[in-house]
């Protein structure tokens, strides 16, 4: 035979699977090092105003605290805000810890422990007397809506769609309307591991840097950019990450702390945030949707208006466009969308999970069951009837789309006749239930990535990617791509991740990983076995030494020939 | 968290002279309450005393009246599990398998359970004031996120709730808590045990800074409740949640008429509520809606309800007249299938 069972599309276990369930996967805050030091965060607890006194000197006196940083002793950084940028970071000024004696939102870092043991370190935190000048703050979206605005510096690829025909004229005549507010509570991240950070100091000037992180490569930019050092001098280390949901993608403030300390202690240094800490950073921010459609008698839309309206910081522009699908999942040829900001004293709400998409989404497809029961459709029959074939945003055709066939399965499986639309109607038992539908859609991504593989003379291959695996498989994956394009078992391939010495890869995130990074490991296993050919066809008598690509396979770990295997 | 010292104790004389040793002093047992407000510096004791190997005081015995007598240090998972509380009380069993988890249960001791502290947030965050953590600051929970607070018996000081599932059945069944202290030992009805706010909201119980818990006492009589009876418990999801509203039912009937009836609600008050007054008018009347009606609204009689927890009144009485239609037809709430039946 000269096919393999691929690897790809078939059922298998985990590769990193293993080490996780016995927990010899280290993670971020797991590297033991000999006299490491740990810091504990102290939070303000005011949401706007300053900080007029620190009262620093119980917390120094207990034994075992190294220091105490705050906005009054730190160690100089970057003098330009823009320094703090990162990779994946919205138009604005990013926050720096310990900058100033100003505070922008409630749990903002003022001060950082450090003590020979985290219990010493965190006991001395609630020793630390701090006193402010509080002023009001603004925390709540709909007091704040009236000043809401379009952002005037886009984020990079996150501008909202183009208006097309116009969308108020058409719902002013529209027989059918709908016009519905939708509001959506902050959201946060929270994964299983909590953000934290491990700084190797090697006492020659250069750091080793665990970090959790959703890319290693833009904690490392941020903290060379930050503290003036190197890329060489730096090395940022993430093998497995325990869940990101996008709080990883930018770096966040325990990186910046642990490294300022280390730097300054000349020693290793670990910050990691409690799980209450962990509502102090990153949020897939609040929304209101203002969403107005209109149709003809028969539910065919001819108006869909998306206005949005979400929070963001007294200091960033964070923009994670909701309305960008609104206009893309149903045939409308009237379609106008408005992306507006708020500013709010809270930190800047981040990417998670398919951002803007499933708050976007959520009052899309609230709205499209208010017009079902306007129309006196059924949920299901009124998607149908707007179905379209093309993305008409940029008037593309689609390479596949397979809702129909998706919603007919669908309404099979949950035995969707059997629904009755009357609320209340519906019993489980004691429980009233109803039934209902909604469709989701996410961009195909693809990012530049590159990957490395290398086969040794025992015939196991490594491949290499500085891209992390938040969880969702990427290890494994690659090592499926990897032990099918050289004709491999799994057990031959060994996946290195989430290193900033490996071939660069952006952050992961959006769903493009498994696209990108995967595609880079296909495109270096493909020149791999361009090397191979080449190198079996210089060898005494080679019944290579004609062969091309196509005359020959990679089976079993060997390689052969097609007509003279 | 801040410093403190730890000593292990084997009798209960020597954990209560410890105890009157002086303020400092707080009593550890499975620690599943306690070490979360230490950790979160709500909590600040001097001293902890690990009371958990005084084997006296770790033990299901019957009493010579025909009750149950339970050690303080019997644990959450053990009494619920016990055959004879099963049999005889099992409102009492469904109740602590309401709340908590599996993890929680093993850890948490019958002492432990009746003297956890309230969920209140602002109680949690030290950031905030507060007057049950520290007398006289205030209390942001008037005004402010009061979802979970109380509709009864509470005061200008503090609007906090008991949280505890296992100390609601007490309360119906009528339990007897028996203390030690300095001078000798003395035993509480439940109903006097737990206190409302008032003016010193930093006191939950009647307890003396002395005195520590050695048993509960489930009265011989209470045992006619074991065939009509349920635990309803009513909250944000169906585990491992605080109650927002919960009710213990338990009935004794002669046909389709009441003889005798208990009803206590938890998530509610500042303690496990019951008003005799109410049970009382269940007495005699058929076991149905309008006279389960008529128990719920004295029950619930002068509830005041907040900015966020107005909901909680009629949720009570739906509850109360639920809870009674189980217990009536002999078909509590399950404690495995949590969805309300």
């Amino acid at each position: 035979m000269l096919t393999n069972d691929l690897h790809v599309g078939a059922p298998r276990n985990r590769i990193d699977g293993p080490a996780k369930v016995t927990g010899a996967a280290t993670y971020a805050a797991e590297f033991a090092l000999p006299d490491l030091a740990h810091g504990y965060i102290v939070n303000s607890s005011i949401a706007k105003g300053k900080i007029s006194r620190i009262d620093l000197d119980t917390a120094r006196a207990v034994p075992g605290v190294l220091d105490i940083f705050t906005h009054e002793n730190r160690p100089r950084t970057a003098w330009f805000s823009s320094s703090y940028q990162d990779q994946v970071g919205p138009p604005g000024k990013p926050f720096r810890p310990l900058y100033d004696e100003a505070i922008h939102y409630s749990g903002q870092p003022i001060a950082l422990v450090v003590a020979t043991h985290f219990d010493i370190a965190r006991h001395a935190a609630s020793l630390i007397a701090i006193h402010y000048e509080a002023v009001p703050h603004q925390t709540n979206l709909e007091a704040a809506r009236p000043q809401s605005y379009e952002p005037p510096s886009k984020r990079f690829g996150m501008a909202p769609p183009s208006d097309r025909g116009d969308a108020a004229q058409a719902f002013s005549e529209a027989p059918l309307r709908v016009a519905q507010e939708y509001a959506i509570a902050a959201e946060y991240h929270n994964p299983m591991e909590p953000h934290a950070t491990t700084v190797v100091w090697h006492g020659d000037e250069t750091l080793t840097i665990h970090d959790k992180t959703q890319g290693v490569l833009n904690s490392q930019a941020y903290v060379t950019s930050v503290f003036g050092l190197s890329t060489k001098a730096v090395r940022v280390v993430s093998p497995f990450v325990g869940g990101g949901f996008g709080s990883g993608l930018r770096p966040q403030h325990q990186l910046f702390l642990a490294v300022m300390a280390s730097l300054q202690l000349k020693r290793s240094v670990r910050v990691e945030l409690t799980r209450a800490q962990m509502f102090s950073h990153v949020h897939r921010p609040e929304t209101i949707n203002m969403l107005s459609l209109g149709a003809d008698l028969d539910g065919r839309l001819t108006s869909v208006r998306h206005h949005a309206v979400a929070a963001t910081s007294q200091f960033e522009d964070h923009q994670e466009v909701v309305v960008s699908w609104s206009g893309l999942l149903y045939k409308v040829e009237n379609a106008s969308f408005q992306q507006d900001l708020a500013k709010l004293d809270i930190y800047t709400p981040g990417d998670m999970r398919a951002p803007g998409a499933p708050l976007g989404m959520f009052a899309l497809e609230s709205a499209m069951d208010e017009l079902a029961i306007a129309a006196n459709l059924d949920p299901v029959e009124l998607r149908l009837r707007n179905h379209v074939e093309d993305d008409q945003n940029t008037g593309k055709t689609l390479t596949s789309k397979e809702l129909r066939a998706c919603y007919a399965q669908g309404a099979e499986r949950f035995g969707w006749s059997r629904r009755n639309p009357v609320p209340g109607s519906m019993r489980e038992g004691s429980e009233l239930i109803g039934w209902g539908m909604a469709s989701g859609i996410w961009e195909a991504y693809m990012f530049k990535t590159s990957a490395s593989a290398s086969l040794n003379a025992a015939g196991k291959l490594e491949i290499s990617c500085a891209t992390s695996d938040i969880g969702t498989g990427t290890y494994t994956i690659l090592a499926q791509i990897g032990a099918d394009a050289l004709g491999l078992q799994m057990a031959d391939v060994t996946v290195r991740l989430g290193d900033t010495s490996l071939p660069a890869a952006p952050v992961q995130g959006g769903s493009w990983t498994a696209a990108s990074a995967g595609s880079a490991v296909m495109a270096a296993c493909t020149t791999l076995r361009e090397k191979l050919l080449a190198a079996a066809g210089k060898m005494p008598d080679s019944p290579f030494a004609k062969a091309s690509a196509d005359d020959v396979a990679f089976v079993g770990g060997q390689l052969l020939h097609k007509t003279a295997p | 968290m801040n410093r403190f010292s730890y000593e292990r104790v084997v009798s209960v004389d020597a954990a209560v002279a410890t105890l009157s040793a002086g303020a400092g002093a707080r009593v550890i047992a499975g620690g599943s309450n306690l070490i979360d407000l230490i950790k979160s510096n709500v909590e600040t004791p001097a001293r902890l005393v690990d009371i958990t190997r005084i084997a006296a005081i770790a033990d299901i015995v019957d009493t010579d009246a025909g009750g149950l007598a339970i050690g303080a240090l019997v644990t959450n998972a053990t009494l619920a599990q016990e055959p004879r509380v099963v049999a005889r009380y099992p409102l009492l069993a469904a109740a602590i398998l309401a709340g908590a988890t599996p993890q929680l249960r093993n850890a948490a001791t019958t002492g432990g359970n009746l003297n956890q502290r309230t969920r209140c947030y602002y109680f949690y965050d030290t950031a905030t004031p507060c007057n049950k953590r520290a007398p006289g600051t205030g209390c942001p929970a008037i005004d402010g996120r009061n979802r979970i607070h109380a509709i009864l018996g509470t005061s200008a000081h503090c609007i906090a709730t008991h949280p505890s599932d296992m100390c609601v059945a007490l309360a119906a069944l009528g339990a007897v808590v028996h203390v030690q202290g300095r001078d000798g030992a003395r035993a509480i009805v439940m109903a006097d045990y737990h206190r409302l706010p008032g003016d010193a909201p930093e006191r939950d119980t009647t307890l003396a800074q002395d005195e520590m818990v050695t048993g509960i006492e489930l009265p011989a009589e209470a045992q006619v409740f074991a065939a009509h009876f349920s635990y309803l418990k009513l909250r944000d999801r169906l585990s491992y949640a605080f109650a927002l509203v919960s009710v213990a039912a338990g009935l004794e009937l002669d046909g389709g008429v009441i003889r005798q009836a208990r009803l206590a609600l938890g998530g509610v008050a500042h303690k496990p509520w019951r008003l005799e007054e109410a049970e009382a008018l269940l007495v005699g009347q058929p076991a149905q809606e309008s006279s389960f009606a008529r128990a719920a609204d004295a029950l619930l009689a002068g509830a005041q309800g907040r900015t966020h927890n107005a909901f909680k009144i009629e949720l009570a009485r739906r509850a109360i007249i639920r809870a009674l239609a189980q217990a009536a037809a002999g078909t509590p709430q399950s404690s495995i299938d949590k969805r309300i039946a």
